[in-house]
């Protein structure tokens, strides 16, 4: 299980999360939404250790990433794939090079290492572009590659930045896709955040709205499309025109 | 859940107390991290530890040492000897120039041997490479960092310094010596052509003066001083290429930080030597 625990992160005089609680429930994924720049990255780098709370902790497995060791640190982020916004493949790599990258040093014997490059590849159907280099790939492609990275690694969770963002309806839909099929055949858990609400509904089991640095509402995807909260209905229905809403979200909504 | 947590208040760096107030001035200055002469100290040190945890891990690094090599030296011979070639000519005919009239002509040998070797050589090879690699390196490891590939690294359980900075470092040090060995020897080629065809000068007249001042000494001394170069111009590039921030304006900002920073390096460390083994 992950567990946000009052996470305050600043980046000089800029607040980016403000007290942000969140459990993330086992074998389930998790999508948090919220604008552009509301710190939905900045969340999921702290899972790995990329960024420390200034306040508060972040705990995964019972372990607070903030104060594991170097090699602690390391063990834990084996067990964790990440996806990146913009795929972050090697670019002096070919993409089967990416992959097994990440796989050296495991442990694993040569043929296991192939069949896991193999069968990843598989997944994300990406197997004609083994031998592509990352900047032959179109964005869609580079996507499902670095899907394919983090999956070879067999984590027990993984975590996905913008699957979506800057890709057209269609090839979202085969992300998102893609991603229900991840979690379907290895059972992870997955952690995603996204601006993109007809993604989010597709592949979310829970809902979590971060807004000024916190959870504003978190539920089931029909608990969050029935929410009466007016900041969250706006931002679900992409409505331009904010309703003059502040403070914390109303009792009667559905919520925590 | 939707809970928020208290607002985060800021830290004045500095709070009038009428107990100790030495004491809370130097945990104010040791609370606000990485500012100030606290910050840079805790910056150094932690570096320093991280550099040798890094040199430590073996099996990430040493892989990839021969392939830096061949990209940081073998690559640069190139213009390493373009270099030279121009610096013997020069040298040849500025010596003659001076020397014409009041020193014997054959110490045109002694002056071209003696400042390739021992300071032309390492120096310029340096600041060539300097331009060369530590952009090189600066731009890459910056859109490395500015396109997350870093972090992705990391997350792969990777320690960076002993993937990215570890080979760079070790093949700067051990390749620059080598290209300035054939900047050397290419320069000096260079200097006895020019005196045996454009000067009143045979080659064992060149030769004699080449050999009058010679010491072992001074190819050692220059060798060393390129060795320290190659460390300092490539962990420059690799520093500079890991802050960087803010996309391509940010990867064209370490780079030349990089050049400008192993340029002056270059000249510290030419000065260091100096004084230390002269």
């Amino acid at each position: 299980m992950i567990l946000f625990d009052e996470v305050s992160k600043s980046f000089g005089p800029r607040t980016v999360l403000d007290g942000f609680s969140l459990e993330v429930p086992d074998g389930q994924t998790t999508v948090i939404v919220g604008y552009s720049g509301s710190g939905k990255s900045v969340a999921l780098k702290h899972i790995v250790g990329l960024l420390r709370p200034d306040q508060g902790r972040v705990v995964v497995d019972g372990q607070v990433v903030h104060e594991l060791d170097r090699n602690h640190l390391a063990e834990l982020r084996r067990s964790i794939g990440y996806v990146f916004q913009f795929a972050a493949l090697f670019d002096s790599m070919t993409v089967e090079e990416n992959i097994r990258l990440g796989l050296a040093r495991r442990g694993l014997s040569q043929e296991e290492v192939e069949h896991r490059i193999t069968q990843s590849l598989r997944l994300v159907e990406l197997e004609e572009a083994r031998q592509q280099m990352p900047a032959e790939l179109s964005g869609g492609m580079r996507k499902r590659a670095g899907i394919a990275r983090a999956i070879a690694l067999g984590p027990r969770y993984i975590l996905y930045d913008e699957p979506t963002t800057g890709l057209d309806p269609v090839t979202s839909a085969v992300i998102d896709r893609l991603m229900i099929r991840v979690r379907q055949e290895s059972g992870a858990t997955g952690v995603v955040v996204t601006h993109d609400m007809r993604s989010a509904y597709t592949i979310g089991d829970r809902i979590a709205m971060l807004y000024e640095g916190a959870i504003r509402q978190v539920g089931t995807v029909d608990e969050i499309r029935a929410t009466r909260d007016p900041l969250v209905r706006q931002f679900i229905e992409g409505r331009p025109n904010a309703p003059a809403v502040s403070g914390p979200a109303p009792r009667t909504g559905v919520g925590p | 859940m939707a809970s928020k947590g208290v607002k985060q208040t800021s830290t004045p760096l500095f709070t009038p107390s009428r107990a100790r107030p030495t004491l809370q001035f130097v945990q104010h200055l040791l609370a606000v991290r990485g500012t100030g002469v606290g910050g840079a100290i805790e910056r150094v040190g932690r570096a320093a530890i991280d550099s040798l945890r890094a040199l430590t891990d073996v099996r990430t690094w040493a892989p990839l040492v021969v392939a830096q090599m061949r990209r940081l030296g073998v690559d640069s011979v190139p213009i390493a000897i373009f270099i030279a070639v121009f610096t013997g000519i020069v040298l040849a005919l500025l010596s003659s120039y001076t020397f014409t009239g009041a020193v014997p002509l054959y110490f045109v040998g002694s002056l071209v041997g003696k400042t390739i070797m021992m300071e032309l050589g390492p120096v310029l090879t340096g600041m060539a490479l300097a331009g060369r690699v530590g952009a090189n390196i600066a731009a890459e490891l910056g859109t490395m960092r500015v396109t997350e590939q870093v972090d992705a690294l990391e997350t792969l359980a990777y320690d960076t310094n002993a993937f990215l900075i570890v080979p760079r470092v070790l093949a700067g040090g051990i390749m620059f010596p080598v290209v300035t060995a054939f900047a050397v020897a290419i320069g000096v080629t260079s200097g006895w052509i020019t005196a045996v065809n454009l000067l009143d000068l045979s080659t064992p007249e060149f030769l004699k003066g080449l050999r009058l001042f010679y010491q072992f000494k001074d190819i050692w001394f220059g060798l060393v001083k390129a060795g320290s170069f190659g460390l300092a111009v490539t962990l420059m590039g690799c520093l500079q290429g890991l802050r960087a921030t803010g996309g391509a304006q940010g990867v064209g900002r370490a780079a030349t930080r990089a050049v400008v920073l192993g340029c002056e390096a270059i000249l510290v460390l030419d000065a260091f030597w100096a004084i230390v083994l002269l």
